[in-house]
């Protein structure tokens, strides 16, 4: 069949193993992100289930101290660099281009280099696990001096693979953030003015600002303790004059920062979803595009929040006390606006409006229990023990990994070309939100209690909220069980989706699914309205009734 | 996008907001209560700081047990009442904003947190633990008086040495080592933080308090145990591979006992102290496949007293 129509009809099925070669098309790479991503999801979820199963009782019993020390160190650094971070740019490449009308990304080879980085840097650090000595084993954060010991005294170590795999991360993220801040700023469709850009660009191009600012300081800091570690400079050394402190800084200027490059498009994804599964506009779109904006401004100044006990003087903690108040503000204006968006809605209790309103939910938990960290009294009794780790749990898998699983959810359709499972949907909501709950709610008490983190034994007393902690930990483990059954599943034999099955607004949703390589290629339609038009009966581009009547015909002939 | 509904239906009946007075009132009850509860969720209160920190965390847990409360209601409310009905394809009202509203929830907000701040601002101001803290060649007498007004000076000053994994304390007006802390009940208290080798967090969650103690730094560190008994001190910033094992007792009690303590102490000749990594280590390394590789631990410190880490505590 060759006749002219549009949109095009896509060609013969492409071969699979596009996925695992060096492809350029922005929606190979977004799924070549997601499966890399959920491949480490599932490593770091089983290093989780040792901690937890080491936790289940006071006694140092299941595994050796420096080995727990490595698992933690291991999970944390898994779970942020390869798993949270690339999916969510999985997610970039997906949606970016399409929502915007985009053919790719801006720079599609860079796209690639930058993907292909994720595994090469992963390897590092899953190899580090078999170097003498083992992995690093100074947490996440590495701070020295307990980071630049290397016991083995060995040039190849775990703590220097670390290092290198962390600026190897950075310069890939850097590389992303170049290519998602130009695509945003020059590559939208005609008629799409900066406010009639959906909520998700918004917060994408918002965290991606946040990356291009905050890392050069974070891959600048690891080099440094790099040459401390392997090359004998002292920057943070204090018997050379150095400054241990001065590494926190370099740290947490990113890694706050870095909080928010992960929450701002999970905002962005609850502010697509709860309009479509309420069938409701966005309730004060502009505002909430502009807050992330605020968020980024006010994200860079408040790093010191994590160093109150750390050895900073007092008028510090005072400024930066007030500064981390203040993000609370256009948090809740977003909060506000979603609970405006869904109330006097229509609500459509599907898998992705699901795991939403549970992800919201945690994240109004997190909130609470972050303006308590933010005060300085108490901040100083509850850092450093599970009071925190309850909070950034709640946050990272309460509200973020649930955002994840409902953007994953609601954009399956669109880019696989076929349906999820409900039901299995809904199991993995249900095990997941019990789980989540289960698993870090009781890490609060403990850390009120005085229960450091990091810790691989404990008094006795701490040994009930522990139990509960590692049952909800396993629960959670459990869930990714139907999810995964779910995706491969669909993948294989799920029914064939239609272009738009959620009845949703949006550019990506007039393409075909799965979109064709260059998406509307030379046709990109015309905006002529904000998104979110629910309920209004405005359409969003030119000749949009057209267009989906040729979609839907399209997928009447095949 | 002012685009309020029609004006003239009122927005809510007179008995629709007789309830919604009366659950807030009851949010309002239920708030209260849990931040009465939230005292029970922290250990004894053993310094005069403990209480300024309970109670601004029993505020903020009221506080935030409200805004939670409020937020889920309204999410539980929705997802009850405002349902689509099966079958039911169409769009809901459009309702894009409410610039009155988004000025509401914008201000109050602010506010609220402002308010926090500087009532944990003020906290945080008659806390005063914190001395000045120079690097120690810089050291200088008036950084003793740190944090103290003039006529609180503090009676006593006791150096803290962290070390890979072990505390050790010197009283140095008595000439006396020990890795059990023992403090005077209602004394003010200055510790001087120092470690030998990497940041170690002294950290004692019965009297609320924490400090990193970084290597190359003399930090002083102010308290006042409020009291009698024994209390875990526990590093709160990772130290290597018997971090969790870094715990020592506190031992609060009367003027006289602490004396007592004092002088039984000085009479005793120098021992090695606690440090159950040493233990552990010498048991792990008869191991034929101990683990990964860890730095070694320091020799206990040779103290007057090693006292105990085994006896039941307060908290």
């Amino acid at each position: 069949m060759t006749s002219v129509t549009f949109p095009p009809i896509p060609p013969e099925q492409p071969s699979w193993s596009r996925y695992f070669g060096f492809n350029t098309d922005a929606k190979v790479i977004g799924i070549q992100y997601i499966v890399t991503a959920f491949f480490f999801f599932l490593i770091g979820g089983l290093l989780a289930m040792i901690i937890r199963g080491e936790l289940i009782t006071p006694a140092a019993d299941l595994v050796d101290r420096t080995v727990y020390n490595g698992i933690y160190t291991m999970h944390g650094t898994i779970m942020l660099f390869l798993f949270i971070f690339p999916v969510l740019n999985g997610l970039n490449n997906l949606l970016i281009p399409t929502m915007i009308g985009a053919p790719d990304m801006a720079f599609p080879r860079l796209n690639a280099v930058a993907f292909w980085l994720v595994p090469i840097f992963g390897a590092l650090l899953i190899g580090s696990f078999f170097v003498p000595g083992g992995p690093a084993y100074s947490g996440w954060w590495s701070y020295p001096p307990v980071s630049t010991q290397n016991p083995l005294g060995h040039f190849v170590n775990g703590q220097g693979l670390w290092l290198t795999a962390v600026a190897l991360s950075g310069v890939s993220s850097i590389m992303g953030a170049v290519n998602f801040v130009t695509t945003i700023l020059r590559m939208r469709a005609p008629g799409m003015g900066f406010f009639r850009m959906p909520v998700f660009c918004w917060t994408a191009l918002a965290a991606q600002s946040l990356q291009l600012i905050g890392l050069p300081a974070l891959t600048g800091g690891a080099v440094m303790l790099l040459m401390d570690l392997s090359f004998g400079t002292s920057f943070y050394q204090p018997d050379g004059g150095g400054d241990p402190v001065l590494y926190q800084h370099f740290f947490w200027f990113y890694s706050h920062p870095a909080v928010y490059v992960i929450i701002l498009p999970v905002f962005g994804i609850f502010s697509e979803l709860f309009p479509v599964y309420s069938r409701k506009p966005l309730f004060g779109y502009v505002y909430v595009c502009l807050a992330s904006f605020i968020i980024v401004g006010l994200g860079l100044v408040v790093w010191v929040h994590h160093m109150f006990p750390s050895g900073v003087s007092q008028w510090m903690r005072n400024l930066f006390m007030f500064s981390t108040m203040l993000i609370a503000v256009p948090t809740g204006v977003k909060v506000f606006a979603w609970l405006g968006t869904i109330w006097r809605g229509k609500l459509r209790l599907t898998t992705p409006m699901l795991f939403c309103l549970g992800g919201l939910f945690n994240f109004v938990f997190a909130g609470i229990t972050g303006i308590m960290l933010a005060t300085v009294p108490v901040d100083i009794h509850v850092s450093n023990t599970y009071f925190v780790v309850g909070h950034f749990h709640y946050v990272i898998y309460g509200a973020a990994v649930m955002g994840i699983f409902a953007a994953i959810y609601h954009w399956f359709p669109k880019f696989i070309g076929r349906m999820p499972y409900e039901g299995l949907g809904k199991l993995h909501f249900l095990l997941t939100f019990i789980g989540a709950n289960l698993n870090f709610l009781p890490m609060h008490p403990l850390g009120l209690m005085g229960m450091p983190r990091r810790v691989s034994s404990y008094d006795p007393e701490f040994a009930f909220w522990n139990v509960l902690a590692s049952l909800g930990a396993f629960l959670l483990g459990v869930s990714i069980i139907p999810f995964l059954l779910n995706m491969v599943s669909a993948w294989v034999r799920g029914p064939k989706a239609p272009h738009n099955p959620w009845n949703a607004i949006g550019l990506e949703w007039l393409l075909p699914s799965p979109p064709p390589e260059d998406n509307f290629g030379e046709h990109v339609p015309t905006v002529i309205a904000r998104p979110y038009g629910y309920g209004t009966g405005k359409p969003l581009v030119e000749h949009q009734a057209e267009l989906e009547q040729a979609l839907t015909l399209q997928e009447a002939s095949t | 996008m002012s685009n309020t509904p029609d004006r003239a239906r009122p927005l809510i009946s007179s008995l629709g907001l007789a309830l919604l007075v009366g659950w807030i009132a009851l949010l309002v009850v239920l708030s209260w209560w849990m931040a009465q509860v939230s005292y029970r969720w922290l250990p004894v209160q053993a310094s005069s700081a403990a209480p300024l920190v309970d109670g601004l965390f029993s505020f903020e847990t009221g506080v935030g047990t409200f805004v939670f409360g409020a937020v889920v209601s309204v999410m539980v409310w929705v997802i009850v009442k405002h349902r689509a009905e099966k079958y039911d394809e169409s769009d809901a009202e459009p309702i894009e904003g409410n610039t009155r509203l988004e000025v509401i929830w914008t201000v109050i907000p602010l506010l609220l947190v402002m308010a926090i701040a500087v009532y944990a601002m003020r906290v945080n101001t008659s806390l005063g633990v914190l001395g000045p803290m120079e690097h120690i060649h810089l050291a200088n007498p008036i950084e003793d008086q740190g944090g103290y007004p003039g006529d609180r000076l503090p009676a006593e000053q006791v150096e803290v040495i962290a070390r890979q994994w072990s505390w050790e304390f010197r009283y140095p007006d008595a000439q006396v080592s020990s890795t059990e802390l023992h403090l005077p009940v209602d004394q003010p208290v200055t510790f001087r933080l120092v470690s030998d080798d990497v940041i170690h967090g002294f950290y004692i969650p019965a009297f609320r308090l924490k400090q990193d103690v970084i290597p190359g730094r003399a930090i002083d560190f102010n308290l006042t145990p409020t009291r009698e008994g024994r209390y875990r001190l526990r590093d709160s910033q990772f130290s290597g591979t018997w971090f969790a094992a870094n715990q020592a007792d506190v031992v609060v009690e009367s003027a006289e006992a602490y004396q007592a303590w004092l002088q039984a102490a000085a009479a005793q000749p120098l021992q090695p102290g606690l440090s159950d990594a040493v233990a552990e280590f010498g048991t792990r390394q008869q191991l034929k496949n101990p683990g990964w590789a860890t730095v070694p631990p320091a020799p206990p410190p040779q103290v007057n007293v090693p006292g105990s880490n085994t006896l039941p505590h307060d908290a």
